[in-house]
């Protein structure tokens, strides 16, 4: 009970203290809210993770019923994930903001609602109760909407805050029809009632609401196409908050999707089929659109796109095993995905991170003015290459891990399954093998324009790289990065629990990883060590016998030509031109041009900027159509009292006659 | 062990014997074929040249891309013998080390600055991504065909009973064959002895790399060669006896350097437009033999 009382609490004096106080004392008690809830929370999340869930029932309201909070080892994989976020996120951000300590106001807003913000995400992975979730959800969806709109003077930034705001209310419509049907048949708003509920009506009932359910968290998610609002929400809020919304934030929707699961017991095949063919869909879709971008954090955002995808496919491929009681495709299914939700959670926010940096350093997130930022920011520069190599996939970091677990359990399912899951798998592999390859273009690309090559642009101040306190966090996240790439065998172990909780739905005795076959990340740490020897050894090597020759250091080979300017180097849509050449019918892109003519040409240009397609016929178009539709009727709104009146008594009206003949 | 001192060997006179083709298709009498490790040797005697532009980047890069190829080359088996690496799933770690060696070398392609070498590697970039997806397939029709998940597994339990996994067996080598050529950028995607820069594609991304590292990126393309050809002995190789399996295995790689030879000397390189659907047929293909895999394996009907 306590333990509750101080999570409500600290949010509550913190928020209360930190507007009265100096900029430098909001930042230590933001850091000791955040840090406070983390540990608190923390304790349960190890206790829930080792097997010990903690369970409690508070009294609750008349109108909410009691409120059942359980946190079992699902709940606690993401606590943890959200609080090491929160923890590295928050440091940096102490930092980050520092360059706007002048806006003493604006501080105190964003600080509170980061305390806000976690509470709100951590208390969703307890409760049990849709109503009280529901109010959680908004707190979040609020709290991360104002933080949205820190940097509320430039118009870009609302206009995207406003998107965020309207999509997350239509995922929070969905939640709440799908809350709202189960309580009005039930009478309850516990979880447990959904699930009586939908173990009461099996078959076409389940199967809708969960899909209903589905669509809620899906747009939380950014599963395409449900992922518009993401690449405008994380590119115009404070990095430390897109570092937070794409590591946790996220996420959320992808642990309502696996509660769900939980819940609503569905015909797993068909639902992850679905998830499957949508997953696999939103992660092609998502780095194909990521390679054009020519925002870092638009990139970005659109990259998370692409790993919400994978995360799905690990959903899917588990359902998938579940239904057809294949056990290894069901662990290691579920095992990848939430592998690969702290991974993802990792090499994000670190991205996002270092894309702070270079923001701070440079006042510009266009990668096309950018370019050799290695010899400025050096340590930025590297943590960025890191986490490029790891959300690539690329071994020996955590990317690999959770890659090579899904392909682990396609290939090993091949031999006992039907001709159309076989067909599922095959293309299930290319897509993921795609999406890959895909992403080494979109990340080769991104590092080497923004920190490679010679800088595009002369900027009047100077660049320099950010304190080292600021890095601090980021260091520590390579830690984990390289820590699970080198030694996912202790990772795996603490997923046991969690994916125990899914293959026990249907009864398939999972108890570890080691007979799935995964005993091969032993083999796994071996090979990554050797890679880093022989880099180590080679370059030993190099640097003895260089030692003794003459290493002159001249211009680049310019093929004869002598006077190459930053200006002829590719740039970050020169190097995507082969692949848009290619895959143009898939994009909207807009070109203006001014061609080179004549003897004595003048200025010349072209500009392409690339457009989501999906965006433009399922959000631009019906809300254009929606817009014309309902200017229709702006007479109704003529500015007149007396109609305003006479629409008043003609409702009163209509309503009297309707109640006499009975019709309501 | 012993794959890695087959391979080892194989590649000091692979790249050697398809120059030597080439020259006596055109004529000549050409070099011995051990002079491109002689070239290599040579470079490694050298002091470096190195950009002002560039940074550490291009200074490692050629060491991981060369130690990613060295890697890989431990976990192909050879024959009844293991690569040092071996374990279940091996082949998706063979192709994603390769794939950090890519990563690496169009990175240090781009610290240069220079736009040629930024068009090679644009290019570089697109085209691998595009040879993966054949080699997935390949690799999992052969895991569906023998029920292993590792490069030993399948080799071993790959045995050549029927007329259709003759078929599949030879169509398998010419993919792993078009996938050897597209990684070491070789004729009909990419000419390495042009000398425009403009159609170049990995040649020109290593235009400023010099002495010792431009000796680890040449001998990483030589290694690459005699890997895949170590692949496409597996496919053939069984369950025979040592005595006859190294014969085989360099008579294997012997003909496959000519065939790459002969190729090179008798066909035009693609418009560089073309490549693409070149590589995109290459899925096509390893799509065939999976459902060849599938009818022998009797899953049909």
């Amino acid at each position: 009970m306590s333990l509750i009382w101080s999570f409500i609490l600290i949010p509550f004096i913190a928020i209360g203290l930190i507007p009265l106080l100096k900029v430098r004392m909001k930042a230590i008690v933001v850091y000791t809210a955040i840090s406070s809830i983390a540990i608190l929370t923390s304790i349960e999340a190890v206790k829930a993770l080792l097997g010990e869930a903690f369970d409690l029932v508070l009294v609750g309201s008349y109108i909410s019923g009691p409120i059942h909070l359980h946190i079992d080892a699902l709940s606690a994989w993401f606590m943890l994930i959200i609080n090491f976020t929160f923890m590295t996120g928050g440091f940096y951000g102490l930092f980050y903001m520092n360059a706007y300590k002048n806006q003493p106001n604006n501080l105190s807003l964003q600080a509170v609602l980061f305390v806000l913000l976690h509470a709100a995400i951590i208390s969703l992975c307890a409760i049990q109760n849709s109503f009280v979730f529901i109010i959680a959800w908004e707190i979040m969806a609020l709290s991360a909407f104002l933080s949205i709109l820190f940097d509320h003077e430039k118009a870009a930034t609302v206009k995207a805050g406003i998107n965020f705001l309207i999509q997350s209310h239509v995922s929070i419509l969905f939640l709440i029809i799908g809350f709202i049907w189960v309580a009005s048949k039930t009478g309850s708003y516990d979880f447990s009632a959904i699930r009586n509920y939908s173990l009461v009506n099996p078959g076409i009932i389940s199967m809708t609401l969960y899909l209903v359910f589905f669509i809620g968290f899906a747009i939380k998610a950014g599963l395409v196409p449900f992922h518009t609002w993401l690449p405008y929400a994380h590119p115009a809020a404070p990095a430390h908050i897109s570092g937070s919304m794409s590591g946790v934030l996220i996420k959320i929707g992808i642990f309502g999707m696996l509660r769900m699961l939980l819940i609503i017991p569905v015909d797993y095949v068909i639902i992850g089929t679905i998830i499957l063919v949508i997953s696999l869909f939103s992660g092609i879709f998502g780095i194909m659109m990521a390679i054009l971008q020519q925002n870092l954090k638009k990139m970005l955002a659109y990259s998370s796109i692409e790993n919400i995808g994978i995360i799905g496919i690990g959903i899917g491929l588990g359902c998938i095993g579940l239904g057809t009681n294949n056990l290894i495709l069901s662990s290691l299914g579920f095992g990848a995905a939430l592998l690969h939700t702290l991974n993802h959670s990792l090499f994000k926010s670190l991205l996002f991170f270092t894309a702070g940096n270079v923001y701070q350093a440079t006042h510009t997130l266009d990668i096309e003015k950018l370019g050799g930022l290695i010899k400025r920011m050096p340590q930025t520069a590297f943590l960025f290459l890191i986490a490029a190599l790891a959300i690539s996939g690329l071994p020996p970091f955590n990317g690999f891990i959770s890659e090579f677990l899904i392909y682990t359990g396609l290939f090993r399912s091949l031999n006992n399954t039907s001709v159309i899951s076989l067909l599922c798998i095959i293309f299930t592999i290319t897509g993921l093998v795609a999406i890959g390859g895909l992403a080494i273009i979109c990340f080769t690309k991104t590092f080497s324009v923004v920190f490679l090559g010679n800088a595009r642009h002369t900027f009047r101040h100077e660049v320099k790289e950010v304190s080292l306190f600021q890095l601090l966090p980021l260091y520590f996240i390579v830690a984990f990065i390289a820590g699970i790439g080198l030694f996912p065998q202790i990772f795996l172990n603490l997923l046991i629990k969690p994916v125990q909780l899914f293959t026990s739905l249907h009864q398939l005795p999972f108890v570890s990883f080691q007979g799935s076959g995964v005993n091969v990340l032993l083999s796994f740490t071996y090979s990554s060590l050797y890679l880093i020897l022989i880099v180590l050894i080679l370059l030993g090597i190099k640097k003895l016998v260089l030692l003794k020759k003459i290493n002159p250091t001249l211009s680049t080979w310019g093929c004869g030509y002598t006077a190459p300017t930053s200006k002829i180097q590719y740039t970050g849509n020169s190097f995507s031109k082969t692949y848009r050449d290619l895959f143009g019918a898939l994009f909207q892109t807009s070109k203006k041009e001014k061609k080179v003519q004549g003897i004595f040409p003048a200025n010349a240009h072209l500009e392409t900027k690339a457009y989501d397609k999906i965006e433009k016929w399922l959000i631009d178009r019906p809300t254009i159509d929606l817009k014309y539709f309902l200017g229709r009727f702006l007479f109704i709104q003529n500015g007149r009292i007396q109609s305003y009146v006479a629409y008043g008594i003609a409702f009163i009206i209509t309503m009297l006659i309707l109640s006499v003949f009975r019709i309501i | 062990m012993l794959s890695l001192l087959l391979v080892t060997l194989t590649s000091t006179f692979f790249t050697g014997i398809i120059i030597r083709t080439k020259s006596l298709a055109a004529g000549r009498k050409g070099p011995g074929i051990f002079q491109p490790i002689k070239d290599v040797i040579r470079l490694f005697k050298k002091g470096s040249v190195y950009s002002e532009t560039s940074s550490f980047i291009f200074q490692i890069a050629p060491t991981v891309y060369f130690s990613s190829v060295f890697i890989a080359m431990l976990v192909v088996p050879v024959g009844q013998s293991k690569g040092i690496i071996s374990f279940n799933g091996d082949f998706i770690f063979f192709a994603y080390v390769l794939g950090l060696g890519k990563f690496f070398s169009i990175i240090g392609a781009m610290d240069t600055g220079s736009s040629f070498e930024g068009m090679g590697a644009s290019r570089e970039a697109l085209y691998s991504m595009f040879a993966e997806p054949a080699f997935f397939i390949l690799m999992g029709s052969l895991a569906l065909l023998t029920g292993f998940t590792s490069f030993q597994g399948i080799f071993s339990a790959l045995h050549l009973g029927s007329s259709i996994s003759y078929a599949l067996a030879v169509l398998a080598a010419l993919v792993f064959l078009m996938i050897a050529m597209i990684e070491n950028s070789r004729m009909p995607l990419d000419d390495p002895k042009t000398h425009l820069e403009l159609t170049m594609i990995h040649e020109v991304t290593i235009l400023d790399n010099s002495g010792f590292d431009l000796g680890l990126i040449l001998s990483a393309g030589y290694l690459k060669f005699a890997v895949y050809g170590t692949i496409i002995f597996n496919l053939f190789s069984g369950t025979i006896d040592y005595a006859y399996a190294i014969p085989l295995f360099f008579a294997i790689q012997l003909f496959i350097a000519c065939l790459v030879g002969v190729i090179e000397s008798f066909m035009a390189r693609f418009r560089l437009n073309h490549n693409a659907q070149f590589i995109v047929v290459l899925s096509s293909v390893s799509l065939l033999i999976f459902f060849g895999a599938l009818l022998v394996s009797g899953k049909f009907i």
